[in-house]
């Protein structure tokens, strides 16, 4: 449970935080809460040369409604994001789901930064991003970017952001009229990530008819996704059981499961599905 | 002075160890202490063609890299301490260190010293160790099948040792209208206690004696044992063990490891430290459970149940550890017959090697298996018999009124009222209630079910004679000494090694009660061998029934010697005086008293003491058990499965134990919450996986499964009283109960739940998708 030996830099801005990271061309990793790397480098399955600590940032933390977003600096624990008042009234599932996240201690020192950069398979924040159209705010050398969910996750372990570029902050839109949202975990008994997590934002016009739906899947697959063809059967229909029966059967649309230990790949396609009916009768109920 | 016997005095450890202020073996910082780090094999079997630490030794830091050919003369085999008999048991040699062979992936081959532990882990990677791979066997029976491969050349078919116990069943068979076969797989657990192990060695060349601090729950036996292997003298070896954070059985053991820090102390001259780090605990530290047991029971069609015969194939891992041949065997097959009155019964075991991590005691230690398999099996019966679990059980139950009872496996179980805890049980669950809601519920396709576990166990381990004849290379009674200062503060020293139970404030209870003084007037000392002249730990629910009864006997000493004094100091012959909350007082004459803090003065000061009594106000006891204890219960639990996922949730669990007197009702609760969160967690969410090369895939706790608070509901517990005839105190243990019963009140629990889909048995741990399988099959009525 001892890594191997690196070098320890910390920076005191954004900026700075860049600069080490270009100076040590790919050999440096950034270290945030730590709740995602660590864990790897006690197991030497990482060994990066040096670790550039944000920790200390005073940009990258907070919380604030900036015209229709909600901004979350990416040094914000899971513990304040599910417990901050303008989260849960906003943007509830997302409150609610940081809530669920690992164990209080994994809450406490963990960051939404860190947990969207590690891109973790089965991490939950990644379905309700990317359910709520998130835009990763990113600092590089090339100055500042944003890069929407969708585009950011690649892979298991695989994002968009470059060995030298810095998330900054997290935008969550929220939705301008009518909505109803919510975040259904299977939890996986050991290690407490999601074994299938389905996260859903309706958007619900006066009759309380679907204009627009966002269903997506952490956990089950090989990567967290949006699940479009659930989303089609639902839009335009009346938000009730049957069509979310209908519309659910459709979850494991377009991605690939494969098995573990714990669940086989059919198992967990059953439960994608299972969890998105359960996460939309959860939404509007 | 209100009565502290049976008071929830709060656990006076809990603040020192909240607040970091315990002192834990990797706390201990020695001056000029070096690291240890200990390379394990990656493979589950092979050759040792070469190791080359040429590498490593060259590393800036490293001190020394030892290997097997350095222990020659200087280490010894790591022993095996129970060896029971007619089992015509071969012991397979278990070097420190591997020397031909390695036989489990975490074998130790080699062992690193540096000045830090940081260089230390970095020097394994750079030896180089060239390994023949061998193929390998993990499971026992195909351990014991023709051409499996041989793990040790003095161990043929693998098969360590073949005992068995009980009488003839085929009568009973015979006779029988219903017979019940069924095998149960007792999967393979890891103890995972919260502290791993760890050692630091300080040898001293000048005088010759080695202090060895250890995770151990075990001291003394760990010293005679560590004695032997380091050719220390037993007066030159000093064990220390404070604070221990858990074990679970795990830390009984004497391991290479402990050893190889104190050889390496010894050969450098330097103080050295060594931790397991959790994931090395997952490979290194001893296994739990693991056979797989063919049941047959002999009933009549009214329930009655005539006989049961037993074959278990034990999965021993690579070696014999210490304790471990006595699990599977004496701890499971003696107590098969449950509460119930069984008259043949027959058990045999086959140990087995393999190629694993070694098999010790885990909580319960061979009683939660045997219990598994006869509460299956009873609830089995009913099911073919269309009769209600609770009735069988009633029907079959030894009576009150037929203690001490002998049974067909030669135990004297010595109280019991098992109706009594299982009519307690049935009114506090509301059985009646549940049933109806399971009726309801089956309507609406959900599925509740309800299952019972009432079992006994044997604790308090025991008479040192019954240790004997069972092959258990020690004694099993417990020594105390009770000490008075002049101040009238108490010093207990006790031979058992609390390490998590709360002894440090129910052994206080104990004699603050008896001397009639404030709790905080008594402190416990244990876990250390030079200051506590002998014992042999904790484990076996023994140390309150054996350890507390020591104590008991010695304060009683004690109050002998101080109420000769008060008589001499009140003027009055000793049968004169009485002794009750603190003082000494005149028969009949309440105002003619002595405070018993002045009479452990005037014991020191021994100005005035009577003719022939020496000075001074301590005693020592050297308790041997007649019996062992027999605690009892009933456990129910009420479960729900969810109809489209499998996930089971526990509605409601309720326990009614019977340990005898208790001491302090909250520590009490606390060992039976969490032993039957353990107990569950056999059931629901544990299972060690090996895959057909020997590598552990559940080797962290992302993969191992531990229970968490939040998967439970609050726990009804309650409890009966039924006192140990034969131990002073009345106490019969509690550390395992939970254990003991929880698993298989579950899973009966499950398989009731699953009734509409003809399911009669599920293989441990209840994973979800093994459910989903099940449901999706369709239902079958």
């Amino acid at each position: 449970m001892i890594p191997t030996a690196f070098d320890y830099e910390r920076a005191s801005s954004v900026e700075e935080a860049v600069h080490l990271l270009q100076s040590h061309k790919g050999e440096a990793r950034i270290l945030a809460g730590g709740h995602s790397l660590l864990p790897l480098m006690k197991l030497r399955l990482a060994s990066p040369a040096v670790l550039v600590d944000i920790g200390g940032i005073q940009d990258l933390k907070g919380i604030a409604v900036e015209g229709k977003d909600l901004v979350v600096g990416a040094l914000t624990t899971h513990s304040e994001l599910s417990r901050d008042e303008r989260v849960k009234k906003n943007l509830p599932l997302l409150a609610e789901a940081a809530g669920l996240i690992g164990d209080l201690q994994v809450r406490n020192r963990g960051t939404v930064g860190g947990n969207l950069a590690g891109a973790d398979p089965a991490s939950d924040l990644p379905a309700v991003a990317l359910a709520l159209e998130a835009r990763l705010m990113v600092e590089g050398p090339q100055g500042a970017k944003e890069i929407p969910m969708e585009d950011f996750i690649l892979g298991p372990l695989l994002t968009a952001l470059g060995p030298d570029e810095v998330v900054r902050a997290v935008r969550f839109p929220i939705p301008a009229e009518t909505w109803k949202g919510a975040y259904a975990k299977f939890e996986h008994p050991a290690s407490g990530y999601a074994a299938a997590g389905a996260a859903v934002v309706l958007l619900l016009d006066e009759g309380g008819t679907i204009k627009e739906a966002r269903v997506a899947i952490t956990g089950a697959a090989d990567m967290a996704y949006r699940a479009r063809a659930v989303e089609e059967a639902l839009k335009g229909e009346k938000a009730d059981e049957e069509v979310f029966t209908r519309a659910a059967e459709q979850a494991a649309e377009g991605a690939s499961f494969s098995g573990d230990l714990f669940a086989s790949g059919d198992y967990r396609r059953h439960l994608a599905q299972v969890y998105t009916r359960r996460a939309l009768r959860k939404a509007v109920s | 002075m209100a009565k502290v016997f049976g008071a929830a005095v709060k656990r006076r450890e809990d603040p020192r160890l909240i607040r970091g202020k315990g002192r834990y073996t990797d706390d201990i910082r020695l001056p000029g202490m070096l690291y240890a780090a200990i390379l394990r094999s990656p493979y589950a079997h092979a050759r040792i063609r070469k190791i080359d630490a040429e590498q490593a030794k060259k590393l800036p830091g490293v001190v020394a890299v030892f290997t097997g050919a350095d222990l020659e003369g200087k280490v010894g085999p790591i022993p095996t301490a129970w060896l029971p008999p007619d089992s015509d048991m071969k012991t397979p040699a278990h070097p420190a260190l591997a020397k031909e062979k390695v036989r489990y992936v975490g074998d130790g081959v080699a062992l690193v010293v540096a000045e830090d532990r940081y260089i230390a882990r970095d020097a394994l990677d750079l030896i180089q160790v060239d390994y023949e791979v061998l193929p390998t066997v993990v499971d026992a029976e195909k351990a014991m099948e023709e051409g499996a491969p041989l793990l040790h050349d003095d161990v043929p078919k693998n098969v360590a040792f073949h005992w068995q116990a009980g009488n003839d069943p085929a009568p009973a068979f015979h006779e029988a209208e219903v017979v019940i076969r069924q095998s149960f797989r007792q999967q393979r657990l890891i103890p995972n206690a919260m502290e791993p192990r760890a050692a630091v060695a300080q040898y001293n060349s000048g005088s010759g004696e080695m202090t060895l601090y250890i995770t151990s729950q075990n001291p003394h036996i760990h010293r005679v044992l560590l004695s032997n292997i380091l050719g220390i003298p037993e007066h030159k070896l000093r064990i220390v063990a404070v604070d221990v954070g858990g074990g679970f059985g795990s830390k009984i053991a004497c391991y290479p490891d402990e050893a190889l820090v104190a050889f390496a102390a010894r050969e450098l001259g330097r103080p050295v430290k060594w931790s397991e780090g959790r994931s090395e605990n997952f490979q290194a530290t001893t296994h739990g459970r693991d056979g797989i047991i063919h049941a047959e029971l002999a009933a009549k069609k009214d329930g009655t149940i005539l006989g049961l015969r037993l074959r278990m194939v034990a999965n021993m891992g690579a070696y014999l550890s210490t304790a471990g041949p006595g699990v599977p065997t004496i701890l499971f097959g003696l107590i098969t017959p449950g509460p119930y009155t069984i008259p043949q019964v027959h058990v045999e075991t086959y140990g087995v090697l393999t190629n694993t991590t070694p098999i010790d005691a885990y909580r319960g230690a061979g009683r939660p298996e045997a219990t598994y398999v006869i509460e299956r099996l009873v609830d089995l019966l009913a099911m073919e018999l269309g009769m209600d679990p609770v009735e069988v059980r009633k029907k079959n139950f030894i009576p009150a009124d037929a203690f001490p009872y002998h049974t067909a496996t030669g135990l004297e179980y010595d109280s019991g009222n098992y109706q009594g805890a299982l009519e307690k049980a049935l009114k506090m669950l509301d059985y009646e209630g549940w049933r109806k809601k399971q009726e309801e519920a089956r309507k609406e396709g959900r599925y509740i079910g309800i299952g019972w576990s009432t079992y006994v166990e044997i604790c308090g381990l025991g008479p040192s004679q019954v240790a004997g004849a069972v092959g258990f290379q020690g004694g099993l009674y417990e020594s105390a000494t009770v000490r008075f200062h002049p101040t009238g503060k108490v010093t207990v020293f006790t031979g058992t090694s609390p390490h998590g139970q709360g002894e440090e404030t129910t052994f206080a209870q104990v004699v603050a009660d008896r001397f009639g003084i404030p709790v905080e007037d008594v402190e416990v000392v244990h876990g250390d061998t030079d200051r506590i002249a002998m014992g042999w730990g904790t484990y076996g629910s023994r140390t309150t029934p054996v350890g507390g009864s020591a104590i008991a006997v010695a304060a009683e000493r004690v109050l002998e010697k101080a109420t000769k004094i008060a008589a001499h100091m009140l003027e009055v012959a000793e049968e004169d005086v009485e002794f009750e909350g603190g003082v000494f007082h005149v028969k009949g004459m309440p105002d003619k008293q002595a405070k018993i803090q002045d009479v452990v003065l005037q014991a020191y000061l021994a100005w005035n003491l009577p003719q022939g009594l020496e000075p001074g106000l301590e005693a020592q006891s050297f308790y041997d058990p007649v019996n062992f204890t027999y605690p009892f219960g009933a456990h129910a639990c009420v479960t729900e499965v969810d109809g489209e996922t499998g996930e089971i949730k526990i509605l409601k669990y309720v326990a009614v134990d019977d340990c005898g007197p208790i001491i302090n009702p909250m520590i009490v609760e606390g060992q039976v919450h969490g032993g039957v969160v353990q107990g569950i967690g056999q059931a629901l969410y544990e299972e060690a996986v090996y895959d057909e090369n020997g590598q552990l895939l559940t080797g962290t706790f992302q993969d191992y499964a531990m229970p968490k608070a939040r998967f439970f509901p609050m726990f009804d517990t309650d409890h009966t009283v039924t006192p140990a005839p034969h131990n002073p105190l009345g106490v019969k243990g509690v550390g395992e109960t939970g254990t003991i019963a929880s698993t298989p009140a579950v899973v009966n629990s499950v398989v009731d739940a699953l009734r509409p889909f003809g399911v009669k048995d599920l293989e441990m741990p209840l994973k979800p998708e093994k459910i989903w399988r099940i449901l999706s099959g369709g239902k079958k009525s």
